[in-house]
């Protein structure tokens, strides 16, 4: 089987996207941050960082909550979506 | 809703529906809220339902339950980067009732669940995310959902791994990278005749595969593969903090997991047709929180009641289990007419009676046995070379087994080092 990009993968699921985030960074605490956990943490890939800066989309979010755990500095806001929006899955 | 609740479950996993079903079993009245548009849309497991807990509650639930496969075939496997040393275990004993696992499908088989509840008796509400709790007081009485206030006796959280509820009522788990682990899985659709060839299983016999070393590249965590009837269900599991050190991403393991000789084999021909994570607590019992207040119990995922030993993961059974005790406290409290946190400390004795925290106590020392990184890259790596020196005949002098090992261990690990880990294992595995 050949590899599949995460946009390949997020695209087998269905979504409901909520046009409210569910999650919310606070940009300016992230500008300080080396460590940077998030990229590595979301398995949805919802974390870019372009020249330095971090940039979050809460689309193809999987409701895991990784990120938030692994910030150590607090800079994500962090709940479930409304009822009925986000992600949906046909197998589990 | 003109109904008064006398009980009110958060959340439509195994911990919820157990718990509602035997209340609405039990007569009381009972409200299920689930998040999702039907419950088990959210919801991702490795997949095996272990144990006899679900017969208890639904006499022989794999009649009518969506279940996939049974478990008839245990591997273990440790994998280098290259080669694999299996333990592979079949018995004819886990092909007949009581079953020892079934496979699952939790978009399937948490909606199956939700509707015993209905069936029940018991009112369920799809679709709707509870925001908070209701107080009087010290006193949990109710819910607030969907701007919605909703009052009740009693509240159970059942809302998992990230419990809001728990959180709010301050019995939160304390979830950090080092306890929780990340899982990913892909479902992998494959003709049911080629499942049953390729995996070496009959009928709805099946398959529950887990991975040791190459799968993690030697980090904390495993793989998996279980056979459903006509997919299977692959994944790898990894500890949060090894993440972040490692500066890896759990998709890279998942992709080079599927990539592995071990597992590209088992897997050709497989389309992907889901793609899905979700968290699971990895603490053992020092993670797990008051189990009550006045008005609230805290059962499954939310009270991190997950055994993680490092040759499974059971959190299913334990969801079940701890929302049937849950369910059978509040029933008692009912009776009484009194949901103080002094009658519903019942909870707490009921989980300490079962497998729940009998468990959990004697695997008390698993979480710190797993965090041994020698666990992950040494030892399933060991263990491939050794084979490899074993089976491959090179035309010189044959050594003993034991001289092979030596030989292997040498500068990686001290024969002392060995034995220790090996007691170790002995009481945590
Ligand atoms: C990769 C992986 C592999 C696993 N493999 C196995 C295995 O093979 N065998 C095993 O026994 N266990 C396994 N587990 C563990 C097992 O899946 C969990 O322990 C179990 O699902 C916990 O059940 P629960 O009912 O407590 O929580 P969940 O199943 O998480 O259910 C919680 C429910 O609450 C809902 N909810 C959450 N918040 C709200 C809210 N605010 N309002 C309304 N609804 C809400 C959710 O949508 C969900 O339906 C695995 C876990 C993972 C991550
Ligand atoms: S979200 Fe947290 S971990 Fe990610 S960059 Fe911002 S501060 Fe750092
Ligand atoms: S909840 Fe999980 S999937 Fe969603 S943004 Fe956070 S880490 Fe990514």
């Amino acid at each position: 089987m050949s590899l599949m990009t995460i946009e390949q993968r997020l695209a087998l699921n269905t979504y409901e996207v909520d046009t409210e985030p569910h999650i919310r960074l606070k940009e300016e605490i992230c500008r300080q941050c080396e460590r940077q956990s998030c990229l590595y943490v979301c398995p949805a890939e919802c974390f870019k960082a372009r020249e330095g800066k971090i940039s979050f989309n809460h689309e193809g979010c999987l409701e895991c909550g990784s990120c938030h755990i692994s910030c150590s500095r607090e800079a994500i806001e962090w709940s479930y979506p409304r009822g009925h929006f986000g992600v949906s899955y046909e197998y589990g | 809703m003109k109904e008064r609740f006398d009980a009110i479950v958060v959340g439509g996993g195994p911990a919820g529906c157990a718990a509602a079903y035997t209340l609405a079993k039990g007569g009381l009245a009972v409200l299920l809220v689930e998040r999702g548009r039907f419950a088990g849309v959210k919801n991702m497991t490795g997949g095996v339902l272990y144990g006899p807990v679900l017969h208890d509650l639904i006499p022989e639930f794999w009649k009518e339950a969506p279940v996939e496969r049974h478990v008839s075939r245990h591997v273990i496997t440790f994998l280098s980067e290259k080669t694999s040393v299996s333990i592979d275990f079949n018995s004819a004993g886990l092909d007949q009732p009581l079953y020892d696992g079934f496979t699952v499908l939790r978009a399937r088989f948490d909606r199956w669940f939700a509707d015993k509840v209905e069936q029940a008796g018991g009112v369920v509400i799809t679709g709707v995310r509870v925001d908070d709790l209701l107080w009087d007081g010290q006193r949990v009485v109710g819910i607030v959902a969907g701007g919605d206030r909703i009052p009740a006796e009693v509240v159970i959280a059942a809302d998992g791994v990230n419990s809001v509820m728990a959180g709010k009522a301050g019995l939160g788990v304390k979830l950090s990278p080092e306890n929780v682990n990340q899982g990913v899985k892909e479902v992998i659709k494959m003709r049911r005749e080629v499942i049953e060839e390729r995996f070496n299983v009959a009928g709805d016999g099946g398959a529950a595969m887990h991975f040791l070393g190459f799968c993690t590249r030697g980090v904390h965590g495993g793989g998996f593969l279980y056979t459903n009837k006509e997919s299977l269900s692959l994944g790898v599991v990894v500890q949060l903090q090894a993440l972040i050190e490692n500066n890896l991403k759990s998709v890279e393991l998942l992709e080079g997991f599927k990539a592995h000789p071990a597992v590209r084999e088992l897997i050709k021909g497989g389309t992907t047709v889901e793609y899905s994570a979700h968290l699971v607590p990895a603490g053992g019992l020092r993670m797990v929180p008051r189990l009550y207040t006045d008005g609230l119990l805290v059962t499954g995922d939310a009270a991190a009641l997950v055994l993680a030993t490092g040759r499974a993961l059971e959190g299913l059974n334990f969801a079940l289990a701890s929302g049937m005790a849950a369910a059978e406290t509040v029933k008692l409290a009912k009776a009484k007419g009194d949901f103080s946190k002094e009658t519903l400390s019942q909870y707490e004795k009921l989980l300490a009676e079962s497998f729940v925290l009998r468990d959990l106590k004697k695997f008390e020392q698993s979480a710190d046995f797993l965090e041994n990184q020698r666990l992950y890259s040494l030892y399933p790596g060991l263990a491939c070379s050794l084979a490899e020196k074993i089976f491959r005949v090179d035309g010189k002098p044959k050594k003993t087994v034991w001289q092979l090992a030596r030989e292997e261990m040498k500068g990686k690990v001290s024969l002392w080092q060995l034995l220790r880990d090996g007691l170790a294992a002995r009481r945590t595995i």
